[in-house]
Order: structure tokens, then C-alpha cells, then sequence
């Protein structure tokens, strides 16, 4: 996957740069470009490479093959202690025989400032722990000692800011709230972020763009609305959000791809395949759950023409509060995701009820078919 | 029966009392024949209080002297074993190599052997080696034997560090030497320290090692027992007195620093 760009003043970009570690490769040969100033995630399941390359650009890991460039700047061969770039690491690695004040200024002192106190006051301020200055890292709560790590790493005005799964070891709550918090503090400082999850909506959330990760390659690399919207690869359509794949038979191609799946014919505008399509091929027509409204199978009349039909049976609903989420079996694929806005209270829409799913056409991605239909499927389990 | 119900309830205080009596006993019976005034050459029997042996402490021939000797010689092999068991230790915890694991057994062996087939073989290896047997045999076998406690003690430390740690601090612009003065050492020093005061005090009170390799050198333990075939002097227990002040002292002192900082770091 190749991104061209120009290079501004302090982009980061890998060229070609890959690890191997003996037979085994953690990143297949990595082209990527970091904006200066953005704030950009590696989103993978755990082993997919993401922090090998996030080691790479803070050079505690030493890249195979390719070049890591700071701007104009090739740094591939740099010490950590040499390169302007600082890491939140996960388990925030602070040292415990130095208070927060001693923890916040050892980069600086590194450097040999001898006048601390004024910038550290200012870097605690900025993390909201003023009161803490003389406590030690393990006097701290999880959160705490998280925003000590950020500081820690932003005292120092770093070009690039790397974030390796800064939040992993926080619970659900702390975790939203630090996600806002690191998103402000982004804002604040305008120092390029690049952050390492295997969170989906932690990535969405707080990145302007999103590289996803698979088997040390990155698979799509977008914004966050862009890759949710236009998924490229099974991969992704899976491992972000949810996807309903059906696998169907190209029938005619023009503006708009006719395809038969499950006994009836479904269209998609051809600007939204990312597959070749020919007629008599196969293609995986992709739908998000939110998209799709259900009808009982008695109101078909009522649903507007020129909307994509599957018919089906529910075979489970779950109230979830805000929406309702249904699981539909259907001879299009065996069981379909549809998640409905509790805007109006339905009744009569249980188990065994037979259903019409429709939706707009304008709304189906069509997607490659050669690819395993589970890709990502099973990573979301595994992170969650 | 109250009583009955009183020991229930204390049971562990008057367990762990009992205990320390046990364990301090000894000692003070040292410290009271201190200050005794034996009849004769023993002092196994209590006479009377005199502060006679406080006041010449060295009254005795040869026994400063070998005191001097065996703190030197302490001094020496405490910093030798430690040095060369933290080195030891990092390698075992931190790099893989070959033989790393028959290293990692072999370390233990010093400690496994009876005591005096090492003294009896060490003395075998110095004569047919040509070595002058005095302070330099002494010392190289202290620092053999203190070895494998000094890279226990400090493994366990080693082996509990987050290596993160120094990768954060090489990620903050500390280049190698300055992650170890302000990262590794400090975080590895209370290991090291436990090590290296094992190491004196085993290398301090060594007897048989000591006795096979010392040729005509005598150190403290070997004059004490020297001088128990004839007749002990007062000195020594104003000595052993001495040293168990000292170490008291200095855990009070260390307890104190620690509270200390510990309240200030509270404020």
C-alpha cells in the first residue's frame, strides 16, 4: 500500500521499512506517511505489527529493511536518545525511585537544563496534576500515572508523539474520558501524534487518519469516516464496526452493478466497488447493520421501489436501550445484522417473524470476492 | 478462664517474643560478659562489673591487629564479589547466550559444597599453583565464596525490573551511561546492597576457608579461636559487643531515613 506525498517540514515517513525477526516478519515492507501535526493511528489486532513499527519510528527497534524520515532528516540510523521524538509507552514506564517532578524533567535534564521547575509547573498544569509534584509514580491511580507518562514525553516538544495503547491498562469509563483528554492536549500542543490501538472506536474517535493493520502490512489507510464508509477490504469491513457480506453474481455491469444473491437481485453504484466487476463474476456486496430497515414480510407494498430487498426470518433481538439489534437468517447470507433507532416503540417485530430487510443501494460497498468472507471477524472478539 | 482466652488472643505476639529471645539470647549474653572481671584466663563464669576491657580494647596482643585485618579483607571481597556478581547477574538476566543455563546452576555450587572440602581443595589448587598463602589467597577465595550470594540477591532484583524502564529513559535523551547512573542502578541498588552486606558478613566471620588458605595470617575469627584453646579474653566480647551495636545502629538509622522520606513523600 503506497502513499505519495509531499513532504512538509516534519512529516514522518517510513519507506519501504520492515522487520523481520529470523524467519519471521513483524512488518512486511512499509511505505507511510505521517502529516505533520496530525493526529494518526495504527489500528491492528494484537501481532498485526503496529508496535513494531511505532518502535521503529522511536528507533528502540531496528528497522530490516527501508528508511525512517524526520522531515528531510533520514534518522533510520539514530539512537532513541537522538531523535526528537518521544513514546507514552503502555505500561506508562515511569521511573519509581523519582517523584512526578524528577519523572516529568528527566529529559530535559538529559539535555543538560539546568531551570526546570518553570516548564514542568506548565507541563503539569497541563495534565491537571499540580498537587502531585513531589508524590512517587506508585502513590498514583492508573490515570494519573498516564497523564505523568504524557507529560513526561511533551516537556520535551517532541516532533512526534508516539502513543503505544496509552489506555490499555484503564477501565471503560477513564478510558473515554482520557481519550478526550489526549484529544484536547493534541489540539493544545499541535505536535504530530502517531498512536497505537486495537481499540476500532478509540481509533475513530480521536484520529484525523486511521492506518489498519493485518499481518504486518497496512490494509487501507483513511479517514475515519472514509474507511467506515468505503471499506476496501473484508478486513475492514469487519474489524471496523460491523459488516454484512453477501456473496453474489455479477449480472449486468453500467453505472450501476446488478448482482443476483440469495434469489433476488441487488444493485450498488459502480463507483462503490473496489473490485473489478465483469459479468458472470462474483462479488462480496457489503451493507453496515445501521443501514437497513426491516418491514413485516405482509407490508411489502409499502416499501418504496428502487430500494436493494432481502427477505428473511428474525431469529434473535436484543434491546440495547438507544437501538434495537436484530439477527436475521436469510437464504443471502445466513444470518444478517440490523441494528433500528428506538424512535418509535415497534412491536411485532420477534423471533420467528418473517421480514423483508431493505435499503438504499447508494448505501452497499461491493467488495472482492477472493477474500475470506471472516477476515476480522474473530480479531474484535480477541480485543474486546 | 480469662486467662486462657488472654494467651488465645495474643498467641502470636508471645510466639514471636519467644522467637526473638531465642534469637537475641546469645548476643546478650555476649554483651553482659563484657563487662566482666574473670578469675584466671576464661571468662565463662561471672565475677564481677568492670569496665576494664571497654577501656583497652586492644589490651590484648594481636587481636587489633587481626581485627584490622579481617575488615580489610571484608572490605576488599565485598567490593570485588559485587562488583563482579552484579555484572554476572545482568548478564544472566538480561542477554541470552550459550551455556547461560549451566552458568545459572554452576553460580549455585559455591554454596552446595561443604565448606571445608572447599577450603581443603582451594588450599590443594594455591600449593600446587606456587601461591604465597596469606592476605591475596585469603582474599580470592573470599571473593569466590561471596560470589554466587552477591548474584542471587541481585538477580532477584534484576529479574523484577521492567526493561521498559531503561527504554524509556534512553526514548528521553539519556544515552547509555547516563541509563545506567540514573536508571538501572538505582532501581537494581537495594538488590546490590543486599549482596554486597551478605558478602561482608560472610567474608567477616569466615572460618575454615580462611584457616586452610591464611598460612601465618591471622584474622579475627581464626584469633578467637586461637585464643579459646587458651584462655579468652574480655576483649573479644567488647568486640563481638561492638560490631552488634554498630548493625543496630545502622538498620535504626535506615529505618529512620526511610519513614522520613516516606512522610515527605506523602506531603
Amino acid at each position: 500500500m503506497t502513499q505519495q506525498q509531499q513532504t512538509a517540514g516534519g512529516d514522518v515517513r517510513l519507506a519501504g521499512i520492515s522487520k523481520t525477526y529470523g524467519s519471521f516478519t513483524a512488518v512486511q515492507p512499509l511505505d507511510l506517511t505521517v502529516p505533520q501535526g496530525s493526529f494518526f493511528a495504527l489500528l491492528g489486532a494484537s501481532g498485526c505489527g503496529k508496535t513494531t513499527t511505532l518502535r521503529m519510528i522511536a528507533g528502540l527497534e531496528e528497522a530490516t529493511t527501508g528508511t525512517v524520515f524526520l522531515g528531510e532528516k533520514d534518522i533510520t540510523d539514530l539512537p532513541p536518545y537522538k531523535r526528537p521524538v518521544n513514546t507514552v509507552f503502555q505500561s506508562y514506564a515511569l521511573f519509581p525511585h523519582l517523584d512526578i517532578t524528577e519523572n516529568i524533567a528527566f529529559g530535559l535534564r538529559r539535555r543538560g537544563i539546568k531551570s526546570v521547575k518553570k516548564q514542568v509547573d506548565a507541563m503539569l498544569e497541563l495534565v491537571q496534576l499540580g498537587d502531585f509534584a513531589r508524590r512517587k509514580p506508585h502513590q498514583l491511580s492508573g490515570g494519573q500515572q498516564q497523564r505523568v507518562a504524557v507529560a513526561r514525553a511533551l516537556i520535551n516538544h517532541p516532533q512526534v508523539l508516539l502513543l503505544d495503547e496509552p489506555l490499555g491498562a484503564l477501565d471503560l469509563k477513564l478510558r473515554r474520558q482520557m481519550q478526550l483528554e489526549l484529544k484536547r492536549i493534541q489540539t493544545e500542543v499541535g505536535i504530530t501524534f502517531v498512536h497505537v490501538t486495537h481499540d476500532q472506536e478509540e481509533a475513530m474517535t480521536m484520529a484525523d487518519t486511521v492506518a489498519v493493520m493485518n499481518g504486518g502490512r497496512v490494509e487501507q489507510l483513511g479517514a475515519p469516516a472514509d474507511l467506515y464508509e468505503n471499506p476496501r477490504t473484508t478486513f475492514v469491513a469487519n474489524f471496523l464496526g460491523t459488516s454484512n457480506l453477501i456473496e453474489g453474481e455479477v449480472v449486468s455491469t453500467g453505472s450501476d452493478v446488478v448482482v443476483a444473491a440469495g434469489g433476488g437481485r441487488l444493485t450498488l453504484p459502480r463507483e462503490r466497488c473496489s473490485a473489478p466487476t465483469t459479468s458472470g463474476g462474483r462479488l462480496l456486496l457489503g451493507i453496515r447493520p445501521e443501514k437497513i430497515s426491516l418491514a413485516h414480510a405482509d407490508d411489502a407494498d409499502s416499501i418504496a421501489t428502487g430500494r436493494n430487498r432481502v427477505t428473511g426470518r428474525i431469529v434473535d433481538s436484543s434491546f440495547i436501550g438507544v437501538s434495537t439489534q436484530y439477527v436475521v437468517e436469510s437464504p443471502a447470507g445466513t444470518s444478517l445484522q440490523v441494528y433500528e433507532q428506538n424512535i418509535d416503540r415497534r412491536t411485532g417485530l420477534l423471533p420467528g417473524t418473517e421480514v423483508i430487510l431493505h435499503w438504499n443501494p447508494a448505501h452497499t460497498f461491493g467488495l472482492d470476492a477472493d477474500q475470506d468472507i471472516d477476515a476480522g471477524v474473530e480479531s474484535v472478539e480477541d480485543a474486546a | 478462664m480469662p486467662v486462657l482466652r488472654w494467651i488465645r488472643r495474643n498467641l502470636v505476639v508471645i510466639a514471636g517474643l519467644l522467637t526473638l529471645a531465642y534469637m537475641i539470647l546469645p548476643n546478650i549474653v555476649v554483651m553482659v560478659f563484657s563487662f566482666n572481671k574473670p578469675k584466671g584466663r576464661f571468662n565463662y563464669a561471672w565475677q564481677q562489673f568492670s569496665l576494664d576491657a571497654w577501656k583497652d580494647p586492644c589490651g590484648v596482643a594481636d587481636l587489633c591487629g587481626s581485627l584490622s585485618l579481617s575488615l580489610q579483607i571484608a572490605f576488599w571481597a565485598t567490593l570485588g564479589a559485587t562488583a563482579l556478581g552484579t555484572m554476572i547477574a545482568f548478564a544472566l538476566v538480561r542477554y541470552r547466550f550459550r551455556a547461560r543455563g549451566a552458568i545459572n546452576s554452576l553460580i549455585f555450587l559455591p554454596m552446595a559444597m561443604p565448606e571445608v572440602v572447599m577450603a581443603a581443595s582451594l588450599l590443594t589448587l594455591f600449593l600446587n599453583m606456587g601461591a604465597e598463602l596469606g592476605f591475596w589467597t585469603v582474599l580470592i577465595a573470599h571473593i569466590m565464596f561471596c560470589l554466587s550470594f552477591v548474584v542471587t540477591a541481585v538477580k532477584a532484583r534484576v529479574m523484577s525490573m521492567d526493561p521498559r524502564l531503561e527504554e524509556a529513559a534512553r526514548d528521553l535523551y539519556a544515552g547509555p551511561v547516563q541509563t545506567f547512573l540514573r536508571v538501572t542502578l538505582p532501581i537494581a541498588a537495594p538488590g546490590i546492597a543486599a549482596g554486597a552486606l551478605l558478602a561482608f558478613a560472610l567474608s567477616f566471620d569466615d572460618f575454615i576457608i580462611t584457616n586452610f588458605n591464611a598460612g601465618s595470617t591471622v584474622t579475627f575469627p581464626m584469633f578467637v579461636w586461637g585464643s579459646a584453646q587458651r584462655g579468652t579474653p574480655v576483649q573479644i566480647n567488647v568486640i563481638g559487643t561492638a560490631m552488634f551495636v554498630l548493625a543496630v545502629l545502622m538498620v535504626l538509622v535506615g529505618q529512620l531515613i526511610a519513614s522520613r522520606r516516606k512522610s515527605n513523600a506523602r506531603n
